[in-house]
């Protein structure tokens, strides 16, 4: 006997009924029901799906917390050596279900797979659990149900995994190498003229998405405002207190410059290791100006320089450590009143 | 311009007593190869000697550490002579009829002058990621004089004047072979090609050349690409020899004399010239290391599309790290004049291939060619011969303590290999 | 980083010197400054022309904060 697979579908496609039953909890089937039977097919003696879980589209939608445990009881009782879900197309309540089903049963250490339309919201959780690219409706069976077959019995025997142009799998933010059929300046030459020409091109890359923040609004009084100092510079108390990494950093510091007048190099330095760290130790206002601001603090040009600033070291840091540390200390420098910030960075 | 390229085929090379080209066969005199290499003063000055080697594909063999790879050619009829302005006089390449011995190239190698010289396998699975493996490699292993370490400048362009001379001793003896094959190829004056192709959209090609300073230039006519402006040259220059490397960027997407001289976009333009488009001209434009340069580089690349109106641009870009600010730049500004782009990049996504390609992003690069993930981790096995010296392996760009194992097998990142993420498009590799 | 201050409200100035790269990552203020490895210095001048230069700057920094701005601006010193 080959791999033990269980299969996860909704009610629709386990023939229960349409919209009307899609409030039914989950139950638990010997062997392979609706599309299962299409992965069968292709899989022949190498995996076979011993029990297939159907559960209601709007029931998970209500009882997330209880389907998923019953269902996460259910596979540790079978013990499969595989999770497939779906394919869900551009159903988003089914996709949202076999996506969230997968990333819990891939918690547990089983492989899991699923399929569904890009655009399907379940497909928000592509960079997390793997998914088949469909079509948006369930015309696409025909073609979907073999691509997940063979790339689920690849995962089940341990193979590598190729490129997702290759294997067929929503792109997951993870980029794989493979050889193409034509060379990147033949590629470049096709893709221009279909631009040119309006029809649709596929980049080999797409850029990544800038979410884009509205700019706030102007300080309106800069002799009443308290201005915050922010860095990626590096700039911490001799010493380096917080012990910040001078790469790929995995924290920030809080430090107070209350009574700082002008920072020394007696008192504070970078741990930066992206630059030559020469200047900046010599004289940190260099990347952190308080002496100018302390100064124009004193003329009454701004109301006060806040008491704290914040520091990392941007050489390296993943750009999701650098958004958690500013998402906190942001939240800081709202509470402490704090009316605008200077970052600076190196 | 009109240029016929005759295409000598070169089967394979023998040193001999004679040099010469006999039914395909390349019989090469060792030393007059070298006594021409070392009339020039420089190469005396700084290299101390020269050992000659050939590598064919197939052969387990393993060349290290590559400076630059060169295709023997020899101008028959019109004006100039092979890489003007550095070998022969200034005068005009890309006119007239030049042969070119193919399926052969002159491998420099030899001691280190950088951290970033490359590796070429013949075989095993590192031949796959480089297109010098399916060539026969006449290879120059270079020897420094003593004290070169204070001088790599001048040792770099010594070494980069041997290779050149040693393509240019070679290109001669095919003068007069008669072609295996001949192409010819044209592009039109301005309204000549509107005139002859009103109904085919105008692309021209923007050349990026690394001009970063030590060890990463780049010559256009001898001149160094950094204190050049933005400009237009005919396809066919480049064809020609009118550009060479003298750089020494990661291995992986360096683009050597050999990619200048056979630069697949102008291959694959000059394809679909006169059919689905009018390829007009290329625009070289520098990656410089000030800001300012990097402004005025891409202005003049926008300004120079505009001027010539095109409908559209192919962009090639060189290096990586701070260069890709120049591509997003000149992406966004010719993008921005109302021409489209598709351009031709490769990608440091870590070894995981989980981090951000590039350095710099805009959403108006929505058409990209990638030449694959650079920091990818291939096993390289052991070679029966090494040509060059292994004694470098482990501090060249995307190597490590530890690179090279006690058996002579190496696991580093692709970056180590020359021209495996070539952002011309010379390869098939791709990524997503 | 900035655009997680921004975010609750609090408007931000990024003083930098590689102003692409705060274009692209989505700075909305942004105040050009010296060079990498001393932004808001310059070690060859004399410490008191390096503090006039640093309040110019910051100066710059502070204008910045009191502009009302509806798209990402670089406020050229």
């Amino acid at each position: 006997m080959g791999f033990k697979v269980v299969h996860y579908i909704n009610q629709f496609y386990a023939n229960i009924g349409g919209e009307e039953m899609a409030h039914i909890a989950p139950q638990l089937r010997d062997g392979a029901v609706g599309p299962g039977t299409a992965f069968a097919q292709v899989w022949e003696d190498d995996a076979q799906i011993v029990k297939t879980v159907v559960c209601g589209d709007s029931y998970f939608a209500e009882h997330e917390k209880e389907a998923k445990e019953q269902i996460l009881a259910w596979v540790d009782e079978i013990k499969p050596d595989f999770f497939i879900a779906g394919p869900a197309f551009n159903a988003g309540r089914y996709g949202y279900a076999c996506a969230t089903v997968c990333a819990a049963v891939q918690e547990t250490g089983v492989g899991v797979l699923t399929g569904m339309y890009a655009e399907n919201p379940g497909a928000d959780l592509k960079d997390k659990v793997l998914m088949v690219a469909t079509g948006n409706s369930a015309a696409g069976m025909r073609k979907a149900a073999p691509v997940m077959a063979r790339l689920a019995l690849k995962i089940m025997r341990g193979e590598k995994l190729g490129a997702s142009a290759e294997e067929g799998y929503l792109p997951n933010g993870v980029r794989r190498n493979f050889f193409e059929s034509k060379n990147g300046a033949e590629r470049a030459v096709d893709m221009l003229l279909a631009k040119l020409a309006g029809k649709p091109f596929t980049t080999e890359y797409p850029m990544p998405s800038f979410d884009r923040v509205a700019p706030a609004k102007p300080l309106s009084d800069l002799a009443g405002a308290t201005i915050a100092l922010c860095t990626s510079g590096g700039i911490v108390p001799k010493g380096n207190p917080d012990r910040i990494e001078s790469s790929s950093a995995s924290h920030y510091g809080e430090y107070s410059i209350a009574g700082a007048d002008d920072l020394t190099d007696a008192t504070y330095e970078t741990a930066h290791g992206g630059y030559d760290p020469v200047y900046a130790n010599a004289d940190a206002d260099r990347v952190l100006p308080v002496d100018v601001l302390r100064e124009l603090e004193r003329e009454g040009k701004i109301g006060k320089l806040h008491e704290y600033y914040y520091s990392t070291v941007g050489n390296g840091t993943s750009v999701a450590n650098a958004r958690r540390f500013a998402a906190e200390y942001a939240q800081k420098l709202l509470s402490a009143g704090v009316d605008a910030v200077i970052m600076t960075s190196t | 311009m009109k240029l016929e390229l005759g295409f000598i085929k070169i089967r394979s090379i023998q040193l001999s007593k004679e040099s010469r080209i006999e039914q395909g066969m390349l019989y090469v005199n060792e030393d007059a190869l070298r006594a021409f290499i070392f009339e020039d003063e420089d190469v005396r000055t700084w290299v101390r000697s020269i050992d000659i080697d050939i590598a064919r594909p197939g052969e387990s063999v393993r060349i290290t550490p590559v400076k630059d790879v060169i295709e023997p050619r020899v101008k028959v009829e019109g004006g100039g002579g092979q890489f003007p302005g550095v070998i022969a006089g200034v005068e005009t390449v890309g006119s007239g009829k030049t042969h070119v011995l193919s399926g052969m190239a002159v491998v420099t190698a030899g001691r280190i002058v950088g951290f970033q010289e490359g590796i070429i396998d013949m075989a095993g699975v590192g031949a796959d990621y480089t297109p010098f493996s399916k060539l026969v490699n006449l290879v120059l292993v270079l020897e420094p004089v003593e004290g070169y370490e204070e001088h790599k400048h001048e040792y770099e362009h010594a070494a980069r004047m041997a290779g050149l001379r040693a393509a240019t001793f070679l290109g001669e003896l095919g003068r007069d072979v008669a072609p295996n094959e001949t192409c010819v190829y044209e592009t039109c004056g301005i309204r000549e090609g509107i005139e002859k192709y009103p109904n085919l959209p105008r692309v021209g090609y923007v050349h990026m050349l690394q001009s970063q300073g030590l060890l990463h230039d780049t010559y256009v006519y001898g001149v160094d690409a950094k204190k050049t402006l933005t400009t237009v040259l005919c396809p066919t220059e480049t064809m020609d020899g009118a550009i060479i490397s003298g750089n020494c960027v990661s291995a992986c997407d360096k683009n050597t004399t050999y990619h200048h001289q056979n630069n697949p976009v102008v291959k694959a333009l000059f394809e679909a010239h006169g059919k689905t488009l009018n390829y007009v001209c290329n625009i070289i434009t520098n990656e410089n290391v000030y800001l300012a340069d990097k402004e005025r580089s891409s202005d003049w690349t926008a300004k120079l599309c505009r001027l010539l109106d095109l409908d559209g641009a192919i962009v090639s870009q060189e290096g990586f790290g701070n260069p890709d600010t120049d591509l997003i730049m000149n992406t966004k500004k010719i993008e921005r004049a109302g021409i489209k782009t598709t351009i031709i990049t490769d990608e440091y996504a870590g070894q995981d291939g989980r981090s951000q390609s590039l350095a710099d992003a805009d959403p108006l690069a929505d058409a990209v060619v990638t030449g694959g993930n650079a920091n990818e981790v291939i096993v390289l096995p052991p070679m029966e011969r090494i040509i060059g010296t292994l004694d470098y392996v482990d501090v060249i760009a995307g190597g490590h303590a530890g690179s090279l194992r006690e058996d002579g097998s190496i696991e580093a990142e692709l970056q180590v290999i020359t021209g495996a993420t070539n952002e011309m498009g010379f390869n098939r590799l791709s990524a997503r | 980083m900035v655009k997680e201050i921004e975010r609750t409200g609090i408007p931000v100035v990024h003083m930098c010197t590689v102003t692409p790269i705060s274009m692209t990552v989505g700075a909305n203020r942004i105040v050009p400054t010296i060079a990498i490895p001393h932004p808001l210095g310059n070690p060859a001048l004399s410490a008191q022309e390096e503090k006039a230069l640093r309040r110019k700057l910051v100066l710059r920094a502070l204008d910045a904060l009191c502009t009302e701005v509806s798209e990402q601006t670089v406020f050229e010193v």
